[in-house]
């Protein structure tokens, strides 16, 4: 009793501020909400301040481009849709693209429409996801649960054109897989006249003015225009930090050149400023689509390439040589000429790239996907130093990372 | 007007400017498909990158791609992709190593290529000197092989299960219920060179006098460029007699992919 233990006496001296408290390691996930899907982040925290983070990914690594070796061009294309499960659509983009690039292939402009009209969707759907899953990881319960519902509208779209709600498989080298009726076209065209604007903005007037969203997003991991360049963002990202770059506009891809839209950009680079691109980019994508479907034109909604396309299900009722364009196409599928080629588009979330080397032969010898979120999520260490534990969820809320494209 | 991917202008004799700025170190620039390709030396990587930024233009790494020809003595090529957001254009740059070969790390020109040169060693084996992190990135912790090279197999070696016995997730041989059906469909009347159980036999006198001719060509082969189908079948048995096991060529036949086209 009169003897305190030697441990405890010697630090008797000490006052509270002298303790030397040690960081501490903490694992966020791979099981967490906030982290959008399976990434584990080491972090090293000094109270409650992050010094450091490891973010570990390839938890869902499925080595999708090794698959991809073994398969024709037209098997490989429905493991796009599962990348950025998302926005499966914009994936798809870069790959056709790709394809018809080496292929030298001309697509009608009805199926380029299509597929710029459904691309700008997917870009909806995927923020609507997005801006909810951002508003709720900063607190917010019911805009989150207002946005789901237009994100449902967006897939009951993609059901009409192609039978699936998210996993279309609906562009193809050559064009799109069918032709869409013309209820739908008018079909989302009143959505976005009426029912976008109205409940997305409701949803949005709840958040962008309101006191502790912005608490929490203003001034949080701002990106420098240099930082945003050296590590390689693109997207919202990069645009946030006030760089007007938007690969529809820079390098037009599809009917994007025929379009008005325009580019919004940020001024802080910081987490609300990213979130306010991407509300904006909703209601341009919308403007898009009002476009495509004044101007769609009537005509093919695929090549007539038979050695690329496959010939329609009545001409092979009928046609001797139709029916054998078919049944080669769906065996050994189409040869690209041998080459390489890299092709970017803007999908929702940034650049999404295809490096596709082929060899000759009916099979990708290589094709390399470039995420998005590889480099975003690099960045997680020094946007997040020096900033509280809680902001780490709003930060990789404004980054908009989908593992399944980060991890392949 | 062929397709309708993202346009990119090449200006005038900006391939040759990239050349004439990279000297000697440049092995070889090409344009194919309207994308510029420069080839350089592994070991001025860095100084390329460096040249390429700041006095070019080109501010952005966009991707490192692995890329693996088992068939060339230098197996690995690993393709730079850059962008440059002010001349609105993009290049690639190559390089050629092989598996023991380290090659400079970009990191300290870009820190975006952290992550990236990471996954290249973790799927192919490549590696980067001067890297601060050289951690496996994509594949399980503890997992061994570099699994996109040609010939890792598909499958892999082990698959994981719950154990209900041992309480956690075991590692065992893959077995699988039915072989992996890699279906040929190349067309035999297109020109694919199948070789029938008995055919090598009969080839193999031709081989010996064709095999003087393929070690010449040897020299020729190592050049790093974009995988070409072989020219004529004489020359692709005389290679896969030269072969020590006959690995699925990825190059099939010229003619075929002729006929796809049309």
């Amino acid at each position: 009793m009169n003897e305190l233990p030697e441990m405890i006496a010697s630090k008797s001296e000490d006052t509270v501020g002298d303790i030397e408290i040690q960081n501490y390691t903490l694992n966020f996930g791979p099981q967490h909400p906030a982290a959008h899907g399976v990434l584990r982040m080491v972090m090293e925290l000094d109270g409650e301040i992050v010094e450091r983070i490891d973010p570990h990914v390839g938890l869902l690594h499925r080595g999708t481009e090794k698959l991809i070796e073994y398969k024709t061009y037209l098997q490989a294309l429905p493991y796009f849709d599962r990348l950025d499960y998302c926005s499966p659509l914009g994936m798809e983009h870069s790959y056709v693209l790709a394809i018809e690039k080496l292929l030298d292939l001309d697509v009608p402009k009805r199926a380029q429409y299509l597929r710029v009209m459904f691309a700008e969707l997917t870009r909806i759907c995927n923020h609507m996801l997005n801006i909810g899953a951002h508003v709720m990881d900063v607190g917010a319960m019911s805009p989150n649960l207002w946005v789901f519902e237009l994100r449902e509208d967006c897939l009951n779209f993609f059901e009409r054109a192609s039978g699936a709600r998210m996993h279309s498989a609906y562009y193809r080298p050559g064009g799109v897989h069918q032709d869409v009726p013309l209820k739908l076209l008018t079909d989302i065209s009143e959505w976005c006249e009426t029912r976008l604007p109205k409940l997305f903005g409701d949803a949005m007037s709840l958040v962008i003015d309101n006191r502790i969203f912005k608490q929490r997003n203003v001034d949080i991991a701002t990106v420098s225009k240099e930082d945003a360049i050296a590590w390689g963002f693109s997207g919202p990202m990069i645009r946030a930090a006030g760089v007007a770059w938007d690969i529809r506009k820079s390098q037009p891809y599809d009917v994007y050149a025929d379009m008005d839209f325009e580019i919004p950009v940020g001024t802080k680079g910081d987490c609300y400023d990213r979130f306010m691109v991407r509300v904006e980019e909703v209601y341009q994508s919308a403007k898009i689509i009002q476009q495509c479907i004044r101007d769609i034109p009537e005509g093919p909604i695929a090549s007539d390439d038979r050695k690329i396309v496959p010939p329609k299900r009545a001409e092979m009722k009928s046609s001797m040589e139709s029916l054998i364009h078919h049944f080669k196409l769906y065996t050994e599928g189409f040869h690209v000429p041998a080459g390489e080629v890299y092709v970017a588009t803007e999908s929702p979330k940034g650049e999404f790239g295809v490096y596709l080397v082929s060899d000759g032969s009916n099979k990708p010898y290589r094709c390399k996907i470039r995420p998005t979120a590889f480099s975003h999520l690099q960045a997680m260490d020094f946007m997040s130093r020096g900033h509280m534990l809680s902001d780490a969820t709003a930060i990789l809320g404004a980054m908009d990372i989908v593992f399944g494209e980060c991890d392949r | 007007m062929g397709h309708n991917a993202p346009h990119i202008d090449n200006p005038k004799g900006a391939m040759d400017a990239l050349k004439k700025a990279l000297g000697k170190n440049c092995l070889n620039a090409g344009l194919a498909n309207d994308e510029i390709a420069l080839t350089v030396k592994p070991e001025a990587i860095v100084q390329v990158m460096t040249v390429l930024r700041d006095a070019h233009e080109y501010q952005q790494l966009v991707e490192i791609a692995g890329v693996d020809y088992p068939e060339r003595a230098l197996r690995f090529e690993i393709v730079y992709h850059l962008l440059s957001l002010t001349k609105n254009h993009r290049i690639r740059v190559k390089i050629s190593t092989d598996e023991d070969t380290p090659v400079p790390t970009v990191t300290d020109v870009w820190p975006v290529a952290d992550w990236l040169e990471r996954e290249v060693f973790d799927l192919y084996g490549v590696l980067f000197d001067g890297h601060p992190d050289l951690r496996r990135i994509l594949t399980d912790y503890g997992f061994k092989g570099h699994p996109f090279r040609k010939d890792f197999p598909l499958t892999g070696y082990v698959e994981m299960r719950y154990s209900e016995e041992a309480k956690r997730v075991v590692y065992e041989p893959v077995k699988l219920a039915q072989d992996f059906r890699s279906f040929d469909f190349m067309s035999p009347w297109e020109g694919a060179d199948y070789i029938l159980p008995g055919d090598e036999k009969a080839d193999e006198k031709a081989d010996e006098k064709a095999d003087e001719k393929a070690d010449e060509k040897a020299s020729d082969e190592k050049t790093p460029d974009a995988p070409k189908a072989e020219e004529n079948p004489k020359k692709a048995s005389a290679k896969k007699a030269t072969a020590k096991k006959p690995v699925k060529k990825p190059a099939k036949k010229a003619s075929a992919h002729k006929g796809a086209k049309k």
